[in-house]
This record gives C-alpha cells, structure tokens and sequence, in this order.
C-alpha cells in the first residue's frame, strides 16, 4: 500500500489547513476586501466540506477558481508583479492548493509553500511581536508534518486533541533546540552587497506625518501610540522643554490647510545657522513611514548620508523611508537662523490666502497699529490664548472661516489649532511666521538610555522671524497648556483616556519599549556593515565573505557536534533502582574480596560467600562469611526479583538503604 | 519497455552491483545471531525527496529574505531551516538502539500468508512510526517502553520447506518525513512452511473393523493399562500373568482401541503427481486431528505415529514439508 497516495485524516487535514490559514492570516488584513473575503471563504468552505467527508474538489470547480484569482490580482493592482500582488497572488494560490489536498504529497507541497507565503508577510511588516508570532507559527507548520508520519493501523485512535498536542511539544521541542544554529547562521550568513532582482517599492497607508497640515488632521495621529522613531543621545539628555523634533515646516497656507513648497524638498540650500550654545550629537533609529521626512532636533547642523537639509532647516531624504533607518546627526538648541532674510522668504513667510478669515485679520491688524513692537504683538497673541482658550483633543470641526470660526467661536483645540492660528495672526499683523511640524518630547528609557517618541507625540508650532534675531520658536500650544510640553498630548487632554491607556499600562509599555529597540537595533537593522566588524575582537578589521563563511561553517560544526554528542551518548544504564541496589551491594562485595562471576546467579553467588570451605575460588575473608546480614540482602534481593512481577517501589528503596547501610571489612590483603 | 522500466531496472541492478562490493553496508552476506542491536554502525541517513523539496523552498525564502535584506524574515528562515535539519538527530534516535530480539513464524501452510511476529527491544524512550519492510511487505509500528514490542508482517508463502525471510529493513521518516533513517537486518532465522492442504481432497481413510485394528497394531501399539474383565471383552485380550499374579481377571487395554486409528501411507497414494500426494497428507493430517482420530504417517524413508495432538500435527507435516521435491 503506498502511503503517499492514501487520503489524509480528518486530523492530518485539519492541521494542513490550520497552517495554510495561519500563514495567510498576516497578510488578509492587508489585501483589498473582495480578495480577503473570497481566500477565507474558499478555506473555511473547503475544510468544513472535506470535515463532513466530503470527496474531491472536481477540476471543472477548480479551473474557473485558478483563472479568477490572477485576473482578480491585476484588476485591482494593474499587473501580479511587485510585492503586494505577488503575495495576494500567493496567499490564492496556496489556498487553492489547500482547495485539491487529498493526499500525503499535497499537504506537504501545501506546508512548503506555507513557509514561504508566512515568510513573505515579515517584508510587510517587521516589528517584534508579530514576527514572534510567525516564528512560533512555524511550530503548528512542524506539528502538521509530524502529524503526517503514518501510524501503527492497529494503533488506538487518538482524540483530536492529543494528536494536535503531541505534533506541537514535538515542533516547538524542535524549534527551541533549533534556536543556537538559527542564530549562528543568522548572524554569519553573508548578506547581498545590492539586490539580485529589483525590489520595487510600494505605497502603503501609514500614519505619520505628512507635508499637509488642515487643523484636525493630527487627530488621529495624536491617539496612534507606535514609535515613531527612537533616539539615543551622546551626552545626557537635553531637558524636556527643548526636544523639539523638527520635521516639514509649512509656508504655504490656501484657508483650509497648509503645506510645503516643492522648492524647499529639492535644493541643498540651507540657512545661514549660527549656534550659540552646546551642540548636542545623538543616533535617530526612524520607523519605517514611507515619507521622505527625516526627524531631527530642533536645528541640525550635519546631514545624514542620502539626505539633504532644506532652507527652513529640515532634512529630507532621497528616497522615502520604507524601512528601519538609522542616522546620526547633531544639532543646535541656541542659534541664529537667517539673521536676515531674503526677500522671496519674506514673501512667503507673509503670504495669505485672500477672502478668508476676515475678522482675524481685522483682530491682528489693530494690534499692529496699536502695539509698537513685534514682540508685544506676540505676547499679545500668546496672552488671548493663555487667557481664553483651552486644550482639547476633541476639537470641533471648523467651517469656511477656520481660523475666524477657532479665534472668535469654539475657544478649544489643540497644537495644530493654535499653531496655524497663531501664524495667520502673525503674518496678519506684518511678522514673517511659519508653521513648524515634528514631535515634542518623548518617553525616555532609562533602562536602555533612549527615548522613544511615539506618534502621538507629533507637535505642531510656529516660528517667526524677528529683526536682529532670526527666526525664533513660539509654541502658542504651550501658553493654552504647559502640561502639553511637560508631560505630555494625553496628560494635557486631561483624564479622559480609555481604560487601555491607563497610566500603569502606558508606563509598563514603556518600559517594555526597550525590548523593541533592542530587537530593532539587534535584528533589523543587522547589516552588512555590523556583520563585519562583528569579528573585530578576533583581530579581522573588517570581515569579508570567506572569512564570514569560515566562521560560519565553524560554529555550526560546532553546534553540529553538541547535537552529535546529544545523540549518540550512550543511555544511562540501570534505571531501575534495584538493579542499581544490587549492583551497588556487588560492588561492595568485590570489595571485600567477592567478585561476582558475570553468570553468577544472586543464589549460587550467596551460596559460595557462606560457603567456609571449597576447593577453587575460596573467598578468604572470614568477615563475608561471618555476616549474616549479606545472607539476608541477598534472599531478600531474590525474593524482590523474583518472586513478584512488579516489586513495590517501597521494599525496593528500603532495600537500597540497606545495602547502603552494610559494612564489610576488606578483604586482608595477606590474602594475595 | 518503457524507459522508466529501463531506468529502474538498471538502478536496481547498479543497487545490486553496490551491494555486491560493500556486502558489510547492507548485510547482504552473513546472517547474524540474535539479538541484533541497531547503532550507528549500521545505521544509514538521506534526505527524502520531501527533504529535498523542503530544502528548495528552504533557499527560495533565503534568497528572497536576502533580496529585501529583511532580517526577521532571515531569522524566520533560518530558525524553520535549522529546526528541520535538526530533526536528522532525532530521526536518528528514534531508531537508534532499538534491538531486535526474536522472531517467532506461526504454522503455515503454503500458498497461505506466513505471519512473523518480530520482537523489538528498547530501552526508556517511547519509538514512534517506525516501519519494517521485508521482501516489499510493509509495517507501520510504534514502541513503546514496558509494551512486549512485538510487530507482524505477512509474507507470502509459495512453497513448502524452510524458508528464509528476506532482509529486514527497520526504518523511519520520524519526525517530520524530512530525513530517511535505516537499518539493514539479515537475523538467523528460518520458518518452516507446511505443505500445501489439497483442496477438495478426499476423505479420510478410515478403516473399521477388528481385522484392521489388529492389521494396523503393531510395535507403535502401547499398552495403556489394566483393568477389570467385564463379560463382554474378547478372550484374547486377558492378561494372563497379570490376573495370574492379582487373583482376578485383568483386561489389557490398548491404546488404539480409544478410537479408530489410521495409517495415511504415502507410498498407497497412486496415480497423481508427488506435490499432490503431500498435499492430500497434509489435509489427512489436519482432518484427523480435527476429527480426533490417531494416526500414523508411513513416508518413502521414515514412519510416524501413531499419535494425536500438536505435537504429532507437527511432526507429521514437517517431515511432509522437508520430503524432497520431485525433481531430486
């Protein structure tokens, strides 16, 4: 009877499927929806057919399914290349083969091809706890193989459970042994200098910060609580109030929202920067955004590999940031920006959009005409928001008007509110101001010596430019709410948080945080670059691929061998505690002189020490003969052995300890 | 022929070629003593096509891992590729140090399946899907530690006489079918396959009547006992010195007259071939010890019997199984 050609069980065919789910699981929630329902629909159908006995799937079912799906891939990404509709493609193509499993061959065509598609999900995605959970949903891969393996026919049947639990101990007992190698050759396999194919990049929907600005649009971005980026300083931290995490500054305002020229992302044409103070250095490990924007406290003075600095002092990169990207890079707390400013800057450091907001205007005119100086204008504008407004993240939404609807109507919002209105104020009133995006503040870890800073740190301010000065920050949030800056968006919003953002959980996360730097910082961001000064301790500068691959080869020989070691080293002989007593009262014996015979039976061998006088192999050691207590053991041990099929776990160690108890004298050593 | 045939006719005989040369790699040659314990001397390892398939997509993820530069997904690579070829140590151990212990055929006829029931020993870990194979039979088994460890298989059996099972083959894909682990096996050890039982053969010879039971008595007859003389017993049957010596009449009592005896003579069967002739004696055998008649079979060079019981079952039909065939 071939075996690969028999149908699988319910329970082999369970497994095969509650594999193939699991590894198209991680990327259903990302395929568009008709593809995502129609693979679960297909997989959930098809197990309860195959469950309730059902027969094989006929090829005039499957055909039209193997059509529809590419033609369903192009349809909605326009080919079946890249990786997002390569891996819908292959999540439909795997279930498919679930779809025509019958056999042994096809459920492990099926598991492979598992691997991969549960493989390919971590390209999406990388972040510590979802690929724990693909690493230990290998072991379910692992106890569907295990459960393949044929069984005895007469064998009893086996409850659902206990084979689903046996097939589990065994693949998980695998993947931890498995964990030493894994690393050795994870860390020494040599990685690709540049890709073999091209990876084509794709867009897909991230929160972060973008180069748009319409009040309420952080709204969501303040309630998103995934790092945004991490940061390690050189020196101590810088105090609270000054981590001002400069990302895009926004000029551009048309009445709703504000945004970037295009200039500013394309030239190299940095202000004119003088610092005044400490300048501080730190590493930015940046969560992948798929935005260009690179974040950097407040003034950065050097500019990373692969990026540039604009005019208004922020760094964009080349390309966008699709993955973990690690820079370093020092800045300015106290400095002199644009001392003076050229005029197509004033222009738009001035600009406003005509026909809204009429009675701001009028409010930031008569201050102009009252006032004297710059500074009392914005001390004025600081003072009407500390006096009158209050910080909110359930703003309200604005009409036509925004700023005029915010200034003289609702009275409540938060950064982004305050910001843009206060700009408009200001370039209302004849003062160059733009509006500032980025994070402020941060978690920081003590343990690990970092700071996280999350989305929901995302800030928005303003900066103006003042004669003599240069431009100069004012965060007009900070004059509503000064928690905001100290502790904090949340702590500002007041207590109104849901009971999973309580304040013991949101500290136990950050402190668990350090676990996603070091898995970021030890995993992710591996690299060839790391991998080759990993040797430097050996005396190799920098590793190149034959030394790596010799190191490679070595451990896992190595590891290899412990594994060999495991295998072959011999049992542990006489598990069983009364063969263990009675070896031990043999051992006495010899001793003192006895040596058992090794075809000497426990009776023939008592017979012969009690015996005083024979002619060959006489034990001269009158103490064995004298002792009736060696007599004793040794009917004892007679009776133990042999006279009852299993011999009580009790008499055996009372015997044990009376073995252990028996003293004989040595054999006179005359008697040689 | 068709080129898969000729493909595999000529792997097999480069197999044979290769055990020919290396006759200590598949204990071709000698047949050893029990017990036999399986240990890395003789145990051999490969991938299985799974193994190799497995490993293809094993590379295909490295690749693609590489590709990226994604190091979890690497990670998630190398953990699956490490924990599958791990797994060549435990498919090692699982059948490392089982021992074989014995071997025991139950009675079979020829042309009926001959069933060898192998005694496996282990020691404290449980053993799990190993199979034996002999001559293409096949066997899935578990071990279990205190269980009696032992595992049939079922061989044709086509002629009579001693037969010598093929080689043993113990092996397993345990645990995850990634990696083939075996061992070659050639115990000492013949099973004795009775003749052929004639189908439709006629009935047994009976015969009746003093005349035949003093015809058939002879040096095999026993004397079983004494015992008193009713008035019905023949004359002859008196124990003349015994009664002589106890004062009263004593009957000898023979064995055979319990029940009617028979002789099943080889040499009276005429007129059909030698085969058939052992296979109508070895119905008559099964029949009378069914039937509980005693018999005695009378063959070319030796005689049996007369007896009844397994004993002389046993006796009969393996002096029927070892005659010579017609060619000698």
């Amino acid at each position: 009877m071939n075996t690969a050609t028999v149908r699988l069980t319910p329970t082999q065919f369970g497994l095969a499927s509650a594999s193939v789910l699991v590894a198209v699981l991680p990327h259903l929630w990302r395929l568009p929806l008709p593809l995502s329902a129609l693979i679960l629909a297909l997989l959930i159908g098809r197990w309860v057919q195959r469950q309730r006995g059902g027969a094989r799937i006929p090829a005039s079912l499957k055909l039209p399914l193997v059509m529809l799906f590419p033609v369903l891939v192009i349809f909605h990404y326009g080919n079946i290349f890249g990786r997002e509709p390569g891996s819908a493609l292959a999540c439909a193509m795997l279930v498919l083969k679930l779809v025509e499993t019958e056999t042994r061959r096809d459920a492990r065509a099926a598991i492979c091809f598992s691997s991969f598609v549960l493989m390919s999900a971590l390209l999406f995605d990388s972040s510590l706890g979802f690929a724990l959970l693909l690493f230990a949903a290998l072991a379910l891969f692992l106890a569907a193989m295990h459960e393949l393996e044929p069984r005895p026919v007469d064998a009893a049947a086996r409850t659902w459970g206990v084979s689903v639990r046996d097939g589990l101990r065994s693949g998980a007992f695998s993947l931890i042994v498995a964990v030493p190698l894994a690393l050795c050759v994870f860390v020494f396999f040599p990685r690709l200098g540049s890709p073999l194919w091209g990876a084509p990049t794709d867009t897909s929907a991230r929160t972060g910060l973008g180069d748009r600005m319409a009040p309420g649009a952080f709204q969501e971005l303040l309630i998103d609580d995934t790092p945004a980026f991490r940061a390690s300083f050189d020196g101590p931290l810088p105090a609270r109030a000054n981590l001002y995490w400069r990302g895009p500054v926004l000029w551009h305002f048309d009445g709703t929202a504000w945004t970037r020229p295009e200039y500013f992302a394309s030239t190299n044409d940095a202000g004119t920067l003088q610092t005044t103070g400490a300048t501080i250095g730190y590493d930015v490990t940046l969560e992948p955004s798929d935005q260009r924007w690179l974040l950097a406290l407040d003034m950065p003075i050097d500019v990373p590999n692969n990026a540039v600095r604009g005019a208004d002092m922020s760094l964009v990169s080349h390309t966008p940031v699709d993955r973990l990207l690690r820079y370093h890079t020092t800045s300015a707390t106290k400095y002199h920006l644009d001392v003076t400013l050229s005029r197509w800057q004033r222009g738009l450091a001035l600009q406003l959009p005509e026909g809204f907001d009429p009675r701001a205007r009028a409010l930031a005119q008569r201050w102009r005409n009252d006032l004297h100086s710059d500074d009392a204008v914005i001390a004025a504008a600081l003072e009407l928001f500390h006096n009158e407004f209050f910080y909110t993240l359930q703003a309200p939404l604005l009409g036509h008007d925004s700023v005029d609807d915010f200034l003289f109507g609702e009275h409540r919002g938060f950064c982004e509110h305050f910001s843009s209105t206060f700009t408009f104020l200001m370039r209302a009133a004849s003062i160059p101001a733009r509006v500032v995006t980025g994070y402020q503040g941060g978690y920081y870890n003590a343990t690990g010596d970092y700071l996280v800073v999350r989305q929901s740190d995302a800030h928005a301010w303003a900066e103006v430019w003042l004669a003599g000065r240069g431009w100069v920050r004012v965060d007009p949030t900070a004059a509503v709410s000064p928690q905001r800056v100290e502790f904090g968006a949340r702590a500002a919003a007041g207590a109104s948080a849901p009971w999973y953002q309580a304040d013991w959980l949101l500290g136990l996360r950050n402190q668990f945080d350090l676990v996603n730097r070091v898995w970021n910082d030890a995993v992710v961001q591996f690299n060839t670059l790391r991998q080759q000064s990993l040797l430097t301790s050996f005396g190799i500068d920098k590793a190149d691929y034959a030394d790596l691959v010799a190191v490679l080869i070595g451990l896992s020989t190595l590891l290899l061998a412990v594994f060999a070691w495991w295998t072959l080293r011999s049992p542990s002989i006489a598990s069983d505690p009364l063969d263990a007593a009675y070896a031990r009262l043999c051992g006495k014996l010899a001793r003192a002189g006895a040596t058992r015979a090794p075809a000497e039976g426990p009776q023939s061998f008592a017979q012969r020490i009690a015996a005083t006088q024979q002619t060959n192999d006489v034990i001269r050691n009158p103490a064995l003969v004298q002792n009736p207590a060696i007599q004793d053991l040794f009917t004892q041990y007679v009776s133990l052995r042999y006279a009852c099929a299993l011999p009580l776990a009790a008499a055996v160690r009372i015997f044990g300890r009376r073995v252990d108890a028996l003293r004989v004298a040595a054999a006179p050593s005359a008697s040689k | 022929m068709t080129v898969q045939a000729a493909i595999a006719s000529s792997w097999s005989r480069l197999l044979e070629a290769a055990e020919r040369r290396l006759p200590a790699l598949t204990r071709l040659k000698q047949a050893e003593p029990l017990p036999i314990l399986l240990n890395r001397r003789r145990i051999y390892v490969v991938p299985t096509r799974f193994g190799l398939v497995f490993s293809a997509v094993l590379l295909v993820m490295l690749l693609g891992a590489l590709n990226y530069n994604n190091n979890p997904a690497l990670l998630l690579t190398c953990l699956l590729a490490a924990a599958s070829y791990q797994s060549v140590f435990q498919a090692f151990r699982s059948i490392d140090r089982v021992e074989l212990r014995a071997l025991r055929a139950e009675p079979c006829h020829a042309g009926g399946p001959l069933r060898i029931s192998l005694y496996f020993h282990i020691d404290t870990r449980p053993r799990h899907s190993l199979r034996v194979t002999v001559e293409g039979m096949q066997t899935v088994f578990d071990l279990m530690p205190g269980g009696n460890g032992g595992v049939r298989i079922e061989l044709p059996a086509a002629q009579r006489g001693w037969r010598r099972p093929g080689r043993i083959r113990v092996w397993s894909e345990y645990p995850f079918g990634l990696f083939h682990v075996w061992s070659w096996l050639n115990p000492d050890f013949v099973a004795l396959i009775y003749p052929r039982l004639e189908i439709n053969a006629p009935p047994l010879p009976l015969t009746g009547g003093e005349a035949e039971q003093q015809a058939t008595r002879g040096a095999g007859d026993e004397l079983a006992m004494l015992r008193d003389y009713h008035p019905t017993d023949p004359l002859r049957s008196i124990a003349w010195k015994a009664s002589a010596r106890h004062d009263k009449l004593l009957v000898k009592e023979f064995e055979q007259r319990r029940g009617r005896e028979i002789l099943l003579d080889f040499s009276l069967l005429r007129g059909i071939d030698r085969e058939t002739r052992i296979a109508r004696l070895a119905r008559w055998v099964c029949v009378a010890e069914t039937a509980q008649v005693r018999y005695a079979l009378q063959l070319p060079e030796s005689r049996l019997g007369p007896g009844l019981g397994p004993e002389h079952r046993h006796a009969c039909l393996r002096e029927l199984a070892l005659l010579p065939g017609a060619a000698s």
